[in-house]
């Protein structure tokens, strides 16, 4: 009653002695954030290039060649072969093997040549929208300016021209997208099952149910377990960060103290979370099991794969109650955008807010269900 | 029984029909009972009985569903905090951090109990000695044998000095040997005022204790110091004398002795049969009968009741009055 932390001491001594007393553990879950972070940085490439197309041209003449080689610069399209008839076309869409069929009809050439509106079919897969997407916004612009060219000859006339400029990632380099998003995703991981671990074993060893016959709190208790793997957690970051600039060449736009300072809030949420589930889990397979489950919420819903602006509206409210949204935004802020605190002190708040909810739901059950189990 | 707890410095728990329900199922009915300073008070009963379920109620663990408990002179209910700060446990599994050396397990408990550092060096120095630990300090506790585990454990148990000691199930899977030992250990801290509540499966055990009781589906159906549990009439009725029978067929005269008017019951103890005859019963007689169906008999010869033998009465005795009510 005097002190709500009592205990804090002796248990952050004795679980800073497990931490190094258990190598295998501690290196296993330092390496293998940084074991995907090499597949997923060097692995996936968001940018659509060289799709795959197969053209039958039919028509064969100059003004039919001058189109599919213009399809062929943009980079977009890689002509894989050219067919004779519809059916091959068709087939190699079927099988996989193309992902864009182009067909110039017979009369191309001509119909161009007597100056009337001339049509090319582009068959595409939509199996896979991205790509799909790509295709078609870039076979319409090369339509389009084809057709610009063809009825203003003598260009005295200026058409419109956007020019966009990429700004903070202006390659769109796949890593610069998606290594600050991954950083997010990996603490959680492993922070999240770390904790979970620890107090699941003392429950499976009872130690818990000794430690409750001490005058140790629950706040006292979990603070001190939650401590060490804090540190481990940010050494974890450290690792990342430093790999993500120096081996896959993201540049660094902001402090890097202020990431580091941010990603306390972020880690205490998400230790808090490893140590909720602690208090639901009576096993460590069963701990296992529930540490996976805030995962793929936090992938699908925090905006590290799909925007949030395309999420349905009702689960826009989801993607507020994950801490993962709140990191994601920062390490991108200061990492790509050069943001400062000004720009994200309410995430920081926020993960601080919900850390501190978590923790005290985790206390709760502590004293409540864990003490009449 | 004695339903007024006395807080007096003689009391160091006292148990005031402790009631103690899980939904529909009552694990602890009614029970109650006091232990005073310095005993070593051995709590007995069957797997599921209920005596973890007073423990845990006794250190605060579990809310008390009725009666009243105090602990050093402190409410249960009220002092949770207070009484632990009090207490030692040592749960059944000496619940040991494998992962940690044996001084860093001493060092981690007496951190828990706010010892000064100094203080801690003392009381470590001082359970080191008496333990007999001097030589495992720097071991893993995963590295030492069950005896010495639960050395350490009571070690860490008794670090801040209390002056009443849990112990669950101490002896549970060690060594004949380091069971003695414990129970050297135990009586010598005794000696030194330090009460201690144990449970126990073994009987030779119950015999060392000073005080025993002994509670049975909830129900606690004796209480008292040994010697006063063998001379209670139910378990050695008027008229009646206990005997024991060596026989190489225990099975056999067990089942023909059940049936002889005159015997009162009969249970196998290993090669023998303790049975409870009537006093006007003829022990020649007895084995003229057991030779004429073919069993040899070696011995039959008079015997105070076991703790054992008491147990196995009053269980007997319970279990047909339970009958007796649900029908």
């Amino acid at each position: 009653m005097r002190d709500i932390f009592r205990g804090f001491g002796a248990v952050f001594y004795k679980e800073t002695l497990h931490v190094r007393r258990d190598a295998g553990t501690l290196f296993f879950s330092l390496t293998m954030p940084l074991l995907q972070m090499f597949l997923l940085g060097f692995g996936i490439d968001t940018n659509i290039r060289r799709i795959p197309t197969v053209v039958y041209n039919a028509d064969g003449r100059r003004e039919s060649r001058e189109l599919i080689d213009r399809l062929k610069n943009s980079d977009t399209f890689y002509i894989m072969r050219y067919v004779q008839n519809d059916r091959d076309m068709n087939d190699l869409i079927v099988a996989g093997k193309a992902r864009v069929g182009i067909k110039v009809p017979v009369e191309y050439s001509d119909r161009l040549l007597h100056k009337m509106d001339a049509q090319v079919l582009v068959l595409i897969d939509g199996s896979d929208s991205s790509v799909a997407g790509q295709a078609i916004n870039v076979s319409n612009a090369i339509g389009l300016d084809e057709s610009l060219r063809r009825a203003l000859p003598d260009r005295e006339f200026r058409a419109v021209e956007m020019r966009p400029k990429m700004l903070f990632n202006p390659d769109s380099r796949s890593p610069n997208f998606f290594l600050p998003g991954l950083t997010a995703i990996m603490l959680l991981n492993v922070t999240t099952f770390l904790t979970a671990f620890s107090i699941v074993r003392e429950k499976e060893r009872g130690t818990l149910e000794q430690l409750f016959v001490t005058p140790v709190r629950p706040f006292g208790l979990l603070l001190g377990k939650l401590l060490p793997y804090l540190g481990v957690g940010f050494f974890e970051l450290c690792l990342i960060l430093t790999c993500m600039r120096f081996l896959f060449q993201v540049p660094i736009h902001g402090s890097v103290l202020l990431l580091a300072f941010l990603s306390l809030p972020y880690l205490f949420a998400a230790l808090s979370l490893g140590i909720l589930i602690s208090s639901k889990a009576a096993s460590q397979a069963e701990a296992m099991q529930l540490a996976f489950l805030p995962i793929l919420p936090s992938v699908f819903f925090s905006g590290y794969i799909f925007p949030r602006e395309t999420m349905p509206a009702i689960f826009r409210p989801i993607s507020y109650l994950i801490p993962a949204t709140y990191f994601i935004n920062i390490t991108r802020g200061v990492i790509l955008r050069g943001a400062t605190i000004r720009h994200l002190w309410t995430d920081g708040l926020a993960l601080f807010a919900i850390g501190t909810f978590l923790l005290i739901v985790a206390a709760r059950r502590f004293q409540n269900k864990v003490i009449s189990a | 029984m004695a339903a007024i707890p006395q807080a007096g410095t003689e009391v160091a728990i006292s148990a005031d029909h402790l009631v103690r329900k899980f939904g529909d199922f009552t694990a602890v009915n009614d029970v109650s009972f006091q232990v005073k300073k310095g005993e070593i008070f051995g709590f007995l009963g069957p797997n599921g009985s209920g005596k973890t379920t007073v423990i845990k109620m006794l250190t605060g663990l579990l809310p008390l569903s009725g009666g009243a408990a105090q602990v050093e002179g402190l409410d249960v209910r009220t002092h949770a905090e207070e009484v632990r700060e009090r207490i030692g446990y040592m749960s059944q599994k000496f619940s040991l951090y494998d992962d940690l050396t044996v001084a860093e397990n001493l060092t981690f408990y007496g951190r828990i109990y706010s010892l000064p550092p100094d203080r801690l060096k003392r009381r470590m120095a001082e359970i080191v000695e008496l333990n007999g630990l001097g030589p495992y300090l720097d071991r893993l506790a995963a590295k030492l044998s069950g005896g010495w585990k639960q050395r350490l454990a009571l070690g860490c148990a008794m670090l801040h000095q209390p002056k009443l000691l849990f112990l669950d199930e101490p002896t549970a899977g060690i060594d004949p040997v380091a069971r003695r030992q414990l129970w050297d250990l135990l009586f010598e801290l005794s000696g030194h005022g330090i009460t201690f509540f144990v449970t126990t499966h073994y009987m030779d055990e119950a015999e060392r204790c000073s005080h025993v009781a002994y509670i049975y589906y909830g129900k606690l159906i004796a209480d008292g110091t040994p010697n006063s549990l063998r001379e209670l009439p139910d378990v050695q009725p008027p008229g009646t004398i206990r005997v024991e029978i060596t026989t190489p067929e225990v099975t056999r005269a067990l089942r023909f002795a059940r049936q002889i008017p005159g015997i009162r019951s009969a249970t196998i103890f290993g090669q023998s049969i303790h049975a409870l005859i009537e006093d006007h019963f003829d022990l020649h007689d007895l084995r003229e009968q057991l030779l004429k169906e073919g069993i040899s008999v070696a011995e039959i010869r008079p015997l105070a009741p076991s703790l054992e033998d008491v147990f196995v009465e009053l269980t007997y005795k319970h279990q047909t009055l339970l009958e007796g009510s649900r029908a």
